[in-house]
């Protein structure tokens, strides 16, 4: 007996294998992608009770190539002799061992950059995780008809794009897998960011993207930045559990209960950071997750070390320059010379409207205010933060510092 | 980032528009509508609210309660309909909305809906 959720397992793992399949024998992604949809729900339906075939990956083929004949077919009758030759795919075909490249394929072109974010993080998900429109737009909680327009949207486009199914050329791969990242992080960004509160629990993207990124790792062994990609995700994953109270508050990194951290996590993630670092040159993944090691690795947060993790927000800036990581230098500055230091590095900040009227930045500067002791400018400026907030969880959470200050 | 589109006009300026215009505006309406819905970005269909006349306002005050006619607030204008839609800005938000025959004849308010995700502090 197989259970069902085994069987999900199994489905997710076939689904890009059965898709690249297709796609290379009929072309046409965006109807080979309807036609391996419908062929993982009607496994999910007829596996349900634990039986399957004896070779479920040649069944979702077969299922999957006779929707998609049909869908050709009902196009219109002039389709009908050419496809009608097409209808089978050899038996060979059927049983021949995943050609590993089809996944990597498949995330590249589900990456095309002629789509937007958050279509590349959708089409990801349904085309190389195997999930059904209805999961994903549960997941992104959108209605599930929205989320269809935008996953039948999406690979329009890419349909007109006239991006072809190969695997891009070494020198271009890498340029392109700094696309592919991306999306995988936001897709785990999206789980993780949701599950502070009870009422919302959406881990499923965040193990969709941790399971993504392995098999990415396990195609290209020699990329650092995949491995720290994996190992971020890692040691963020690991301090889930910690992040929030019962009632969905949220706790900040050093007020944590760092005894409810996962270690199991964490150990997987400190190794892959070792490796990663030893490896390659540094990019931005590796820099952040070696910070996020720091913090994993400090016993108490009074043990956290501070002097190192400027270090690497130098880096990281140096590499990845962008505002967000500016505010968080300037944490780390705080708390290596004084909030005075970071406070002066704030401001250098001002001039940048696209983070000068941001929460995140009034809340940052609140914080090294009541560090520095100036009582009323940190309320003023956690208030500020409250207002210009669009998250429920962090607005109540900035009224209560401000209360408190 | 999500969005809500308040759409805020008169009983009066409706009905000063003539037959023609009306029903211009809402074939308008529903071209606006199709294509929000086909980009993915609209999350629900468009609420038209009836007429203020059948509006009833509730308030509790030391747990008595007390309903009065009307909508609330009592003026000119009234909250006539919304939709909801998702993009990610609200520069994007208020492109769209400027497509919307609404925002020609009436006014339409574009707001960020409050979410429930929190990211580390």
């Amino acid at each position: 007996m197989t259970t069902d959720v085994a069987v999900e397992g199994l489905l997710r793992e076939l689904a890009p294998q059965v898709l690249g399949v297709l796609v290379r024998r009929y072309g046409r992604f965006d109807a080979c992608e309807d036609a391996v949809q419908e062929a993982l729900l009607a496994a999910a339906r007829a596996w349900s009770g634990g039986t399957l075939p004896d070779n479920p990956r040649a069944w979702l083929i077969t299922v999957g190539s006779r929707r998609l004949t049909d869908e050709l077919r009902s196009e219109g009758a002039r389709h009908r002799r050419e496809e009608t030759a097409a209808t089978q795919i050899a038996r060979e075909e059927r049983i021949a061992p995943p050609d590993a490249d089809d996944t990597l394929t498949l995330l590249f072109l589900c990456a095309h950059p002629v789509l937007s974010p958050a279509a590349q993080a959708a089409l990801t998900l349904r085309a190389v995780g195997g999930l059904t429109t209805a999961e994903i737009g549960r997941a992104f909680l959108v209605p599930e008809p929205t989320m269809a327009q935008r996953i039948a949207r999406a690979k329009q486009k890419i349909k007109e794009s006239g991006a072809s199914f190969a695997l891009p050329t070494e020198p271009e791969r890498s340029d392109r897998l700094r696309v592919v990242l991306p999306v995988l992080y936001l897709i785990f960004n999206e789980g993780y960011v949701a599950s502070s509160g009870p009422e919302l629990q959406r881990p499923e993207l965040t193990r969709e993207a941790i399971r993504l990124a392995r098999e990415l790792r396990r195609l290209l062994p020699g990329e650092s930045e995949v491995s720290g990609l994996l190992a971020l995700m890692l040691l963020t994953e690991a301090r889930r559990p910690a992040r929030s109270g019962p009632d969905g508050t949220l706790i900040p990194l050093l007020d944590q209960d760092r005894s409810r951290w996962n270690g199991e996590l964490a150990q997987e993630g400190l190794k892959l950071v070792e490796d990663a670092l030893s490896a390659g040159p540094l990019g931005r993944y590796q820099l952040q997750a070696a910070i996020a090691a720091l913090h994993v690795e400090a016993e108490r947060a009074e043990d956290t070390d501070w002097p190192q993790i400027l270090a690497l927000y130098e880096l990281l800036e140096r590499v990845a320059p962008n505002p967000m990581v500016t505010l968080n230098r300037a944490v780390a500055l705080a708390m290596v010379r004084g909030p005075e230091a970071g406070l002066a590095l704030l401001r250098t900040l001002d001039g940048d409207r696209s983070i000068s009227d941001h929460h995140r930045l009034h809340a940052v500067r609140g914080h090294l205010l009541e560090l520095a002791g100036d009582r009323a400018a940190a309320r003023g400026e956690y208030l500020a933060a409250a207002q210009r907030t669009t998250s429920l969880p962090e607005q109540r959470y900035l009224e209560a510092r401000a209360a408190r200050v | 980032m999500k969005y809500i589109a308040l759409i805020h006009n008169s009983p009066e300026a409706w009905q000063a528009l003539s037959q023609e215009e009306r029903d211009q505006f809402n074939s308008d309406a529903d071209v606006f509508l199709k294509e929000l819905s086909s980009s993915g970005e609209l999350l629900d269909g468009a609420v038209v609210l009836a007429h203020p006349s059948n509006a009833k306002t509730v308030r509790v005050r030391h747990g008595a309660p007390s309903i009065t006619d009307g909508p609330f607030p009592e003026s000119k204008e009234v909250l006539a309909g919304y939709y909801t839609l998702e993009c990610e800005s609200i520069e994007r938000a208020t492109e769209i909305v400027s497509k919307d025959p609404a925002s020609r004849h009436f006014a339409v308010e574009v707001r960020p809906i409050m979410h429930m995700t929190g990211s580390d502090l």
